[in-house]
């Protein structure tokens, strides 16, 4: 079976129908969505509508921070800026909506493969998998062979054979990568509507359970448009510019 | 790991062990029958018992990795594989032989047949090289020959893949590789430069031309470090038969700065399979190693040696493209030749790397015996060489990297098409004359090659003036 894994995608609602649509094409059974289904973006009931109708179909989805706030109210830690869009986010949502970000759990086992917004040691702490130390801290805090991460939005692979050191590796878009059954990998597939590593176009990742094997797909999508609304909905100018850069101005 | 017993009559993942084919240090290998397919099959199965070298296991994953993403002649087709929670193993097609192995048992070998040898090996690596991997274990036994003649590159355990994670990488801090074949880039720990394994094929044909091993058997690591200083006998010292040309050839290839080998693999087949174009410079007439003073300097060179940065497998191959250009000298240099010249640097302005291969095809008709010569007896050959030479001259493109080749054939665009694919061109520039009644009907030289070419075509035309309306 092969599951579109989709992160990070920040109520972004032309990056999301971008790669539905790629996904799609290129085959899936099936969908996960990483938590961080809103913030930043002017779109979040179009993609809250979207990613229920798929989990209704039978799609994993699991809660992030961003998803927190707009539920519980922002965290300390949280940028004042995006603190507002959590405020105006929860306005924009139907009840129906918030009862299911509510619903969401933080983590999901599926077999092997561990589905969680930020870490597998403490998912509602949101610590982020930023480096091989951390990446080693969630191999070893979950049974799962396979885990999927979100929260960092650049693509990234680690793996983990017994007694060795965790070694990063950065994907290529487009290449099935084998992941062997010898070793733990824990990848993060980078964020679908909100790309930071300085190329616009959204990320998603396929995997496939039969073969296994993971591709890393980029799709380029209209950020202009989606930028265009952010800006007419009087969201900060920031949120923007990042989408324009691909990366934080 | 308690995986099945591996015996005759065992299966494993369905197929039938039927007897043992080679114990290696690694791996065990097996004749094996799927009972569904009469094709001939082998299985590799690791050595995973205990105190089996860890290394071998993880090498089993690298092979596990990049062997189903290989494709072509030059690599056994992988069939299937089955991973380590039960029993791990590869299941590829059985290449009987023979392996260039057995051919060093005959060494030293004529150089003719060294660079035969030797272009085919080429020819394979360039093309797994073009598929983003570096072998980086090439030696006489990681080498079969298909009955075509097509040499195929085996055991992938120590390769790099330049898409995939490098299992080997970070996890090792000796060097690895096979000690008399092993590059000065891989003792410092580099495992992306493909030529690396230009430098073992080097090794493999200095073994083969003069029966002795350019570096010996290093045992220690010491000895292996020997390798970023210590440059080898030039085989015509050692056999003093061995044509200029083939030490030249070898002693690049083994130059101790990957800068200085043939960048690419198919460079060193195309040198191989044209020995009479390889320019020789004081490689070639070398008769001893380099002396103590250069060596002292470069040993203190080699003192605590960082590998340089890396560039990945594709980059080396992409800056360092054949480009090849057929010219019609049937009218002379004519505006045609000339504005294909003008093109042609365009084109080396941008590719500064290139090898350039000026072609001219003479034609020779299909039935009767062709007179080669012209009226005053000269031989035509010979005048199209010498025209080819003058029309490059203006481009003053390095010697070392320009090549001619004057092609005698029946059919022009079958033969430069063929010239192509045989010197792994990766850019044909060619002229296309106006339209003439004539062409219209039996196509056109350039409409051929750009439908039967391997490589990328470029084809050039002089702006024709617009035709004068017809009243009617």
């Amino acid at each position: 079976m092969r599951t579109a894994i989709l992160t990070d995608i920040h109520a972004n609602r032309e990056a999301l129908e971008a790669c539905l649509a790629y996904a799609a094409r290129a085959g899936a059974d099936r969908y996960a969505f990483l938590g961080d289904l809103v913030g930043y973006g002017a779109d979040p009931g179009w993609v809250l509508s979207a990613v229920m109708r798929h989990v209704a179909r039978g799609a994993i989805a699991v809660l992030g921070n961003h998803d927190a706030a707009v539920l519980h109210g922002p965290t300390k830690t949280m940028n004042p800026a995006a603190q507002r869009v959590a405020a105006w986010t929860r306005g924009q949502l139907t009840q129906t909506q918030l009862d299911f970000l509510a619903a969401l759990p933080l983590t999901r086992e599926d077999g092997d493969t561990l589905y969680v917004h930020a870490n597998a040691w403490a998912p509602a702490a949101w610590g982020y998998v930023e480096g091989t130390m951390e990446a080693k801290r969630s191999l070893l805090a979950t049974r799962c062979r396979y885990t999927f991460c979100g929260h960092v939005h650049e693509p990234a692979l680690y793996h983990l054979a017994e007694g060795e050191r965790v070694v990063h590796f950065e994907p290529a878009p487009g290449v099935a990568i084998p992941l062997g059954a010898r070793r733990r990998w824990l990848a993060i597939p980078g964020s679908a509507g909100q790309p930071r590593d300085g190329v616009p176009a959204a990320c998603y990742a396929m995997f496939d359970d039969a073969q296994h094997t993971l591709t890393y797909y980029r799709v380029p999508y209209d950020f202009e448009a989606a930028a265009a609304k952010i800006r007419a909905a009087g969201l900060p100018e920031t949120f923007v510019v990042l989408l324009d850069n691909g990366r934080r101005p | 790991m308690n995986g099945p017993a591996v015996m005759p009559g065992a299966v494993i993942g369905g197929y039938i062990v039927e007897h043992l084919v080679h114990r290696g240090g690694m791996a065990t290998l097996w004749r094996v029958r799927d009972p569904r397919n009469a094709t001939p099959l082998v299985m590799k199965i690791p050595r995973t018992g205990y105190g089996e070298d860890h290394a071998a296991i993880v090498g089993f994953e690298v092979e596990q990795m990049v062997m189903p993403l290989l494709t072509g002649v030059h690599a056994p087709r992988f069939v299937a594989g089955g991973d380590f929670t039960l029993q791990p193993y590869l299941v590829m097609e059985f290449i009987e032989g023979p392996s260039l192995r057995e051919r060093l048992d005959e060494a030293p070998l004529p150089a003719d047949e060294v660079a035969n040898l030797g272009a085919r090996v080429a020819t394979a690596l360039h093309d797994i090289h073009r598929q983003d991997v570096v072998h980086l274990d090439v030696k006489p036994s990681s080498v079969l020959f298909r009955a075509s003649g097509d040499a195929v590159l085996i055991d992938y355990g120590l390769s790099h893949h330049h898409r995939l994670p490098d299992l080997l990488a970070e996890e090792f801090r000796l060097p690895m590789g096979t000690a008399p074949y092993i590059s000065p880039e891989q003792v410092l720990g580099v495992r992306s430069d493909p030529r690396s394994d230009v430098f073992a094929l080097g090794v493999t044909l200095y073994h083969l031309a003069t029966g002795e091993r350019p570096f010996g058997n290093p045992t220690t690591l010491t000895g292996l470090r020997r390798r970023l200083y210590r440059d080898p006998v030039p085989p015509r010292a050692l056999r003093r038969s061995i044509p200029l040309w083939l030490q030249e050839i070898i002693l690049r290839c083994l130059e101790l700065d990957a800068r200085e080998r043939y960048q690419t693999a198919g460079q060193l087949a195309f040198d191989l399979q044209h020995p009479e174009q390889v320019p020789l410079t004081e490689r070639s007439r070398r008769s001893h190693s380099d002396g103590w003073l250069t060596v002292a300097r470069r040993w203190f060179g080699a003192l605590g040696a960082e590998p340089p940065p890396q560039r990945p497998v594709d980059d080396h191959l992409s800056a360092s493209p054949m480009v090849m250009v057929a010219i019609d000298l049937t009218e002379g240099i004519d505006a045609m030749a000339e504005a294909l010249r003008r093109a042609v640097q365009r084109v080396l302005q941008t590719e500064p790397g290139a090898r350039l291969a000026c072609v001219t095809v003479l034609k020779t008709s299909r039935i009767g015996v062709d007179l080669q010569v012209d009226h005053d007896g000269r031989s035509l050959h010979v005048q199209r060489l010498v025209e080819l030479k003058h029309w490059a001259r203006p481009l003053r493109w390095a010697p070392d990297r320009l090549t001619f080749h004057v092609l005698q054939a029946p059919d022009t665009a079958h033969a430069l098409v063929d010239h192509a694919r045989n010197n792994h061109v990766d850019h044909i520039v060619i002229g296309a004359r106006g339209s003439s009644t004539l062409r219209r009907y039996l196509g056109s030289v350039s409409a051929h090659v750009v439908a039967e070419a391997p490589c990328t075509v470029t084809v050039f035309r002089l702006p024709s003036p617009r035709a004068q309306p017809i009243d009617g």
